[in-house]
């Protein structure tokens, strides 16, 4: 963290920000001044010249399958991403962004693409695409309950570099072994969104406190959350199984 | 995306299940939203299943004469109509989609003999298909009767039966479902195609863009000789426009872009999206043919026109130049279109004044991201109390994630009330926008509580539930 407060990267929000998740920005950024920490948003596009590695916490999410290939290309022609994880960095990638920080995905077409293999994880394309309400057990301590929306048509399965971020209570998460995301380090994947951050604010200060290095403050959360993650979690998934 | 589900597949987490899909043409296809859409919905081309009861009617005939005789035509126009009266008097609905339904499946090519002879404009894309299309009819009536499927019904069975209303009207506008224009196009071809735009709506029904911009450029290679009037500024609709020989291009400014910023021929990067931008795959920025400016409008010719609406919004001033552009088209008086459409106050209660609960408000949709940006557009620009509700089923579609791609911040100093199945989400969005509100449980509630004649900004069955118990003022 430097004087300037916490560096936010929002990764390639053109290609991977489909589903709301610019809104995981957007609640680190709050939190942190809630806090009165200061915090600056980097924004990277496609068309950004390079992927800077000095960032604090990176931030990922999903896209289509074009757009998910487009990013694996830009992120590995300039590996800043890469680096910053070396280091410790936290980096979050939801759906797309678990795909391509995995080492290997296969998208809809069938054509097999590396991806950047800062998780041990492999997704291929199922038969049924996995749409809804998603409850977990988060298996990072002091995260309790996780809740968001799934929408993924990939299964994927983790190597044993990493370990998954959540048992699956409801939902489908990965799809084998009722394992949701995956974690190694500071690098943490998930297929939920809500954003995540939003609907799981223990997850986003854990993040928030590998970006300074210490654990946060606690703060008075506010009531609607509790109750919107009370309401969401006695929620039906749409495709039990 | 490329997944089905089945009825049985579907929960009914919030108690109602409407929109649901139909396989068509053997692709499975999300069914539209509809207003009076009855609780099943198979393919009739299929499927007896939900239009039984009615086969007292109109039993199918023992040996039925070949497609397209005169008598089957007559057969299927009369049961639609008995089946649409009936469900209008049994209060099923507008009785428009179960009866265009019915007649459809007694026989198949019965849009394309309906549609014969008539100047037919269709009307698509992500947002404003149905304000376009009441601003199309109004503006055809210029010149002659216009039927229309006002209902919301935009699929082919909506469509019969918005021509069956009127079997003698020389015009219609019919919006249709964007990723149902290549069935209507492979049954006959429409005077006019309206492309308004193409953004995200409802990720987890609709799928993916590309999947809709492969099916409307499907659709516009089935009409060569069709007229399309397509949106310049917003390069999805340039891409599915642009091989098509005859387009007239409208440009009314980039607005929403979060889903346009890389070329979806190729996916670079597009620079300047709102100069003369030119990807490097070739796919470029079209001069406009029509330009919104504004106070007006400046016509092919190049002379400004004045647009006064009734209709707020810039939004409204595009929708009204695309209307004006396919009026023209069709041979309408410019002035006297340019008229017409400066009086519509509403499309189907979209932008109305009503009484609900016995207090004047007045209702706006905002169903994606792309359209909340226009309504929160229209509403900072005064004081009134604003009540916004958002409900998440399966019309809707059931992720709302989408509630943080829209720049709320935009109403930092107002109180808000939130309401619907997902008033906690927009309570929660509200507060890390740094935007006070307060949750209340219904909308009663929501209206008991807010100051005089608040404007409320709804998604669709929100929307659709304050519309119909509404009092018309
Ligand atoms: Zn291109």
């Amino acid at each position: 963290m430097s004087a300037e407060g916490v560096r936010i990267a929002l990764v390639l929000p053109d290609l991977l920000g489909t589903y709301g998740d610019r809104g995981n920005m957007l609640v680190l950024e709050r939190r942190l001044h809630w806090r009165g920490i200061p915090s600056e948003t980097v924004t990277v596009l496609s068309s950004s010249a390079a992927v800077p590695d000095s960032c604090d916490v990176y931030l990922l999410g999903g896209g289509e399958d074009v757009a998910q290939t487009a990013a694996m290309r830009v992120l590995s022609r300039s590996p800043g991403l890469q680096r910053a994880a070396a280091r410790g960095a936290p980096v979050l990638g939801i759906c797309g962004g678990l795909q391509v920080l995995g080492t290997e995905f296969t998208t809809g077409d069938g054509v097999r693409h590396e991806g950047l293999g800062l998780v041990d994880a492999v997704t291929e394309p199922a038969g049924e695409r996995a749409i809804g309400e998603v409850t977990t057990d988060c298996l990072l301590a002091g995260v309790g309950m996780l809740t968001g929306f799934e929408n993924h048509l990939g299964r994927t399965r983790l190597g044993a570099g990493s370990m998954p971020l959540g048992r699956v209570t409801r939902g489908i998460g990965n799809g084998p072994e009722r394992a949701e995301g995956v974690v190694r380090g500071h690098v943490v994947c998930t297929y939920l969104h809500g954003p995540i951050l939003a609907r799981n604010p223990a997850l986003a200060d854990l993040l928030l406190g590998w970006a300074v290095g210490a654990p946060l403050q606690p703060i008075a959360e506010p009531e609607e959350l509790a109750a919107l993650r009370v309401e969401r979690s006695r929620m039906r998934a749409r495709n039990p199984k | 995306m490329t997944g089905t589900r089945r009825d049985g597949d579907r929960t009914t987490e919030q108690g109602e299940a409407d929109g649901e899909r139909a396989t068509a043409g053997g692709v499975t296809t999300p069914r539209p939203r509809e207003a009076d859409s009855p609780p099943t919905s198979p393919d009739p081309s299929t499927s007896t299943e939900p239009i039984a009861p009615w086969r007292v009617i109109a039993p199918p005939h023992p040996s039925p004469p070949a497609p397209g005789s005169p008598l089957r035509t007559s057969l299927a126009l009369g049961a639609g109509r008995v089946v649409a009266s009936m469900s209008r008097r049994l209060r099923l609905g507008s009785g428009g989609m179960i009866g265009g339904r019915l007649a459809l499946s007694l026989q198949p090519g019965l849009l394309a003999r309906l549609a014969a002879g008539r100047r037919i404009v269709m009307i698509t894309g992500t947002n404003g298909k149905t304000t376009t299309t009441a601003l199309v009819a109004d503006a055809l009536r210029s010149r002659g009767a216009a039927t229309s499927n006002v209902t919301g019904a935009n699929m082919l069975d909506g469509h019969v039966a918005a021509l069956m209303t009127d079997l003698s009207a020389p015009f219609a506008a019919l919006e249709v479902d964007e990723l149902h224009l290549a069935q209507v196009t492979a049954e006959f071809a429409p005077s006019v195609i309206l492309l308004l735009n193409l953004s995200r709506d409802q990720m987890d029904r609709v799928g993916e863009i590309r999947t809709v911009q492969r099916s409307l450029r499907t659709a516009l290679e089935r009409a060569p000789q069709t007229r399309v009037v397509a949106n310049r500024d917003d390069p999805n609709i340039v891409s599915i426009g642009a091989g098509h020989p005859s387009v007239t291009w409208v440009s009314g400014g980039a607005r929403w872009m979060h889903d346009a910023l890389n070329c979806p021929r190729c996916g670079a990067f597009i620079t300047d999206l709102d100069g003369p931008w030119r990807c490097e795959c070739g796919l470029t920025r079209p001069e406009a043919d029509w330009t919104v400016t504004e106070t007006g409008v400046i016509g092919p010719d190049g002379a400004e026109h004045e647009l006064n609406l009734a209709l707020p919004g810039h939004v409204n001033r595009i929708n009204a130049t695309f209307a004006v552009a396919a009026a023209v088209e069709l041979g309408c008086d410019p002035a006297e279109v340019l008229r017409r459409v400066a009086d519509l106050r509403q499309a189907s209660g979209r932008y109305s004044t009503v009484l609900l609960d016995d207090r004047v408000v007045r209702l706006l949709l905002a169903k994606n991201p792309a359209s909340w940006l226009e309504m929160l557009d229209l509403v900072s620009g005064h004081d009134r109390p604003l009540i916004l509700a958002v409900n998440s089923r399966e019309a809707d579609g059931y992720d709302v994630s989408w509630l943080w791609d829209v720049d709320f911040e935009a109403l930092r100093g107002r109180s808000v009330l939130v309401t619907g199945d997902r008033g906690l989400d927009l309570a929660v969005r509200l507060r890390y926008a740094g935007v006070s509100c307060e949750v209340a449980a219904t909308a009663q509630d929501a209206l008991v509580r807010s100051g005089l004649e608040p404007d409320v900004v709804a998604n669709y069955t929100a929307f659709r539930d304050l519309l119909s118990r509404s009092v018309a003022r």
